[in-house]
């Protein structure tokens, strides 16, 4: 949940080479190959457009003043291959390629875990990464000491030491506390940073200099965050990473009530002079899979930069960011964030202002931050969990669920969206059936509240099927 | 000319009704529901004095035309006398009326009703027997047709279809419907309109009247060559060349005897002499062919009541849990639909005729495979549950069996009630947090409770307030245990109102 990932690539790499020759970029053969493209269009195709290697925004650590690129790459979602025996693994050709790229194109922070990708981020990252002099990258991991049976000293000091092997490094950059506030608030980070003497350890580490910048990462209980902060003047944070996003920015508590809204988060960060690391910049993938009206509105506004740019420039354009992550999977999305920041076009105040009007359109388009990783499943009684939310994500963006039995349209979109769900979800498998036991919830990376929102669609459902007005 | 618009009206009311058993959408009701109301039968069992009165009427004035246009069962089996006139031309001969055998059917037909079986009365009434024949042999494949439709519509992202469900309703009803439809296709190829001046207690009970109908084909022996064209071409048998008479009882006022004639020697007209009907007192042995009926369907409703069940839909595989397909309960009283008021009210009216079971979109209703009620519609929720919303069944019946409600009447009749078993419950039974039937009670008859209140944190088990429960079989339908839920409607005999 640390990382976006950008899921469409709608429309994603339409920039006119103009601008970058404007711009003063290197005209590559590419660029040249866009000119013909751009005499019969118009416009610049995906192939056409690259980027120079040299126009990354950068900014600088505080304290260190280590050169972070404002696009950092989360590694939370390394593409996987099936082996010949049916098990799948790491396609470690397509991590060295990304990497390669991205490494190329001036990116410079790399964040893992030992949670991610099955175990296995750490190792392909490390893999990966030791192919290049260690002063080119910077290491984010964190102590991702979720499970109980990892809560005793000698559990998280063994997660600790295995970063380093994984890895191959001999020290890390950026050391974070991972996930904050999950589960049981306060209660459980003490357990897991408190109690066994964790945090104490870390911060020694950081003063042994095998921690180069010790930090955490939050997501909800906002009491765990508070109490972290208004420790500083003892605990000393380098950097803190929040979810911020210019949905979450004020309208957090409506997207999920455990959050909180990423201005007051960010604000308390900029008061004590700590910079922020921006996780969910893209909220799942929703702000770039938007509904059709709103990726009209975006691209009206810019008709040559991605639906998802525009999340990327509302995370990027505040000072008090050092690095923006996204989980990227495919060499397309790279590389139109890449081209995002390459360099950043700050957000002015009227793109402020239009981005808080379209993240209050968004808010009524609700669609589930569903990333269909599969990880609830199999549902023990049989629901296809992930096949219900992308079902419903699709309808909502494509204007097929109605917010009002009154819509103009509400006959149609009602049919579409009943029809459609017989045909995505076997009956048996759809939301009725959710019992809520439970089990898939602490499963699922997005924090969803499955049975919740499981719930929430049965309801929309059987006010559509009993034609209920609302 | 009088015969063509026989023929197009007939064939107008066959398509349109056929359509009424296939269209499971239920739109072509609101248009046409109406021709199932004015079938004869229908229309006793449902009181409905205007329409009796006014197809008593019909007959009175013109004959048995009812048989010849508004009875589908009698426009099928000229559809396929039409194809055995085909195969050899001029093949009818007069025949003598068998009125010893149909005053007995009718008698078995009267006495059925009364004594209230209605599998039997069923079995003998013509559009009851052409519902069947729609419902079980001709909606699977206008079913099927709909899903390659629907599976195409789905590649062209068009919501245009959707996917039905076909399965096996009822075995012994559809074994009936296709013996029906065997036996009266070869009766009909063969001899014509043998079933409805043999069988038929609506014909019966039409010719009746139809002896006394003021305009109907009469036969000019002045003019009369004895060419015999009329007669061989009288599916009904009843026209007398010899002796120069029409038996109007059995006359279906087709109208094809009036082309025939060459020499103009039949005409329908109005005639002040009454013809006397001719009346043979040949007794001829009664067709077996209900008792056989009968007897073999007792012998596969074990058989049948087993392998129904077993119709499942596609398995998916990869992450995806198996479900168990649902099984039916047994239930000591049968559910059958709201409207139906109670169980006696219902058989009492229901003529068999499957309308409802063709419409009804939740795939609660089916035939029963009960011999007392037997191809009578019963509710049961292992595919669906009557839905809130859903007055389908009560819309479209044509008897009055099931009475039209509104969906907010619907919401306070209570047709059944909800039981608890306890060895079943998942909570008990997987530890596990559940409360799907309460959550999905429409009438909010269920709460959770704690299975111990001594225990704290103990697991929530559902307690019905049999009071609240309409029997709607949600709770049944959606309880997660399986293959028997761990909730399930005992129907009542008697439907209340709460």
């Amino acid at each position: 949940m640390e990382m976006e990932n950008k899921q469409e690539q709608n429309n994603m790499d339409r920039r006119a080479f103009l601008k970058r020759m404007g711009l003063g970029l290197a005209a590559s053969s590419a660029v040249l190959t866009a000119c013909k493209g751009g005499k019969n269009g118009g416009r610049a195709t995906s192939e056409g457009t690259t980027v120079g290697t040299g126009d990354m925004t950068y900014r600088y650590q505080r304290r260190t003043g280590d050169k972070v690129s404002l696009l950092g790459y989360g590694c939370m979602r390394w593409p996987l291959r099936t082996r010949p025996d049916g098990e799948e693994e790491i396609d470690q050709e397509a991590v060295n390629a990304l990497i390669d790229y991205a490494i190329a194109h001036g990116v410079t922070y790399f964040d893992t875990s030992p949670a991610y990708v099955r175990g296995w981020s750490e190792t392909a990252t490390g893999i990966a990464l030791s192919r290049y002099p260690r002063d080119k990258y910077f290491i984010a991991t964190k102590l991702s000491n979720f499970a109980p049976s990892t809560w005793s000293r000698r559990a998280s000091k063994a997660m600790y030491h295995n970063s380093f092997k994984a890895l191959q490094v001999d020290y890390i950059d950026y050391y974070l506390l991972h996930a904050v506030g999950m589960g049981g608030g306060m209660e459980e980070f003490r357990h897991r940073y408190i109690d066994n003497g964790m945090l104490d350890f870390l911060l020694k580490e950081r003063k042994a200099g095998r921690i180069r910048h010790l930090g955490f990462s939050y997501h909800g209980d906002i009491a765990v965050f508070d109490y972290l902060l208004s420790k500083h003047d003892e605990y000393q944070w380098d950097f803190v990473q929040i979810q911020m996003n210019y949905v979450d920015w004020k309208h957090a508590k409506e997207v999920n009530t455990r959050n909180t809204n990423a201005e007051y988060l960010y604000g308390e960060l900029q008061k004590r002079g700590i910079q922020a690391v921006i996780m969910e910049p893209l909220l799942g993938g929703r702000l770039s899979k938007v509904h059709d009206h709103i990726a009209a509105t975006l691209k009206q506004r810019q008709p040559e930069e991605s639906v998802a740019s525009w999340a990327f420039r509302f995370a990027g354009s505040a000072e008090g960011v050092l690095t923006v992550l996204s989980g990227m999977t495919y060499m397309e999305h790279l590389q139109d964030n890449v081209k995002t920041y390459s360099p950043l076009v700050p957000l002015t105040p009227d793109d402020y202002v239009f981005l808080e009007q379209t993240a209050q359109q968004l808010l009524r388009y609700r669609t589930v931050p569903c990333n269909e990783c599969q990880y609830c499943m199999p549902c023990p009684y049989g629901l296809d969990i992930p096949g219900i939310f992308v079902h419903y994500n699709k309808c909502v963006n494509e204007g097929n669920t109605p917010s009002s039995s009154g819509d103009e349209d509400y006959r149609r979109a009602r049919r579409a969206f009943l029809v459609g769900y017989d045909r995505s979800v076997p009956k048996l498998r759809q939301a009725d059936h959710c019992i809520g036991c439970g089990q898939c919830k602490p499963h699922c990376p997005q924090g969803i509240d499955i049975p919740e929102e499981l719930r929430r669609i049965d309801r929309f459902v059987e006010d559509l099927k009993q034609g209920r007005e609302f | 000319m009088l015969r063509k618009i026989r023929i197009t009206l007939a064939l107008l009311c066959f398509g349109l009704i056929t359509l009424l058993f296939l269209d499971f959408t239920g739109t072509l009701h609101a248009y046409f529901g109406w021709l199932a109301k004015i079938q004869f039968l229908p229309a006793v069992l449902a009181v409905n004095v205007g329409v009796v009165l006014g197809l008593i009427l019909l007959t009175l004035l013109f004959g048995r035309v009812y048989c010849s246009v508004i009875c589908p069962l009698g426009v099928m089996q000229d559809g396929f006398g039409w194809l055995g006139k085909k195969a050899k031309k001029n093949r009818y001969t007069y025949s003598p009326a068998k009125s010893w055998l149909r005053y007995v059917v009718l008698g078995l037909f009267i006495g059925a009703l009364v004594a209230n079986i209605g599998s039997l009365a069923a079995l003998l009434a013509p559009y009851s027997a052409y519902g069947r024949i729609a419902s079980n042999l001709f909606a699977p494949l206008w079913q099927w047709g709909n899903n390659v439709l629907a599976y195409f519509a789905e590649r062209f992202g068009s919501y245009a279809f959707y996917e039905k469900e076909v399965w096996l309703k009822s075995l012994p009803t559809f074994i009936v419907a296709a013996l029906t439809f065997v036996l009266l296709g070869v009766l009909a190829w063969r001899n014509g309109r043998t079933y409805c001046n043999t069988i038929c207690p609506v014909g019966t009970i039409l010719s009746c009247f139809a002896r006394f109908a003021w305009f109907k084909p009469t036969l000019d022996a002045d003019k009369c060559v004895g060419c015999r064209l009329c007669e061989r071409n009288c599916k009904a048998a009843c026209i007398d060349v010899q002796h120069h008479r029409i038996d109007y009882s059995r006359c279906v006022g087709c109208m094809d005897c009036l082309d025939r004639c060459n020499k103009g020697a039949i005409t329908f007209k109005h005639t002040a002499k009454s013809v006397r009907p001719a009346v043979s007192a040949a007794a001829e042995p009664a067709q077996p062919v209900d008792t056989a009926r009968r007897s073999f369907l007792a012998g596969v409703g074990v058989l049948a009541a087993t392998s129904a069940l077993k119709a499942q839909e596609k398995q998916v595989d990869g992450g995806l849990a198996a479900i168990v397909a649902k099984q039916r309960p047994q239930r000591q009283t049968p559910i059958v639909p709201p409207g139906a008021r109670s169980l006696s009210h219902f058989s009492q009216h229901c003529t068999a005729c499957q309308l409802c079971v063709s419409v009804c979109p939740n795939n609660v209703l089916r035939p029963s495979t009960d011999l007392e009620t037997l191809m009578q519609p019963e509710s049961s929720y292992e595919r669906g549950y009557c839905r809130p919303e859903c007055t389908k069944c009560s819309e479209v019946c044509p008897a009055g069996a099931i009475q039209k409600i509104t969906p907010a009447e619907k919401s306070s009749i209570q047709i059944g009630h909800a039981v608890w078993v306890a060895q079943n419950c998942v909570p008990l039974t997987d530890g596990v947090a559940c409360g799907n039937c309460a959550r999905h009670c429409p009438a909010g008859a269920i709460t959770m409770v704690s299975s111990d209140p001594e225990v704290p944190g103990a697991p929530q088990i559902p307690a019905v307030n049999t009071e609240r429960c309409i029997g709607c079989g949600a709770c049944e339908n959606l309880c997660p245990a399986r293959p028997f839920s761990a909730i399930y409607v005992e129907g009542h005999e008697r439907h209340r109102e709460i």
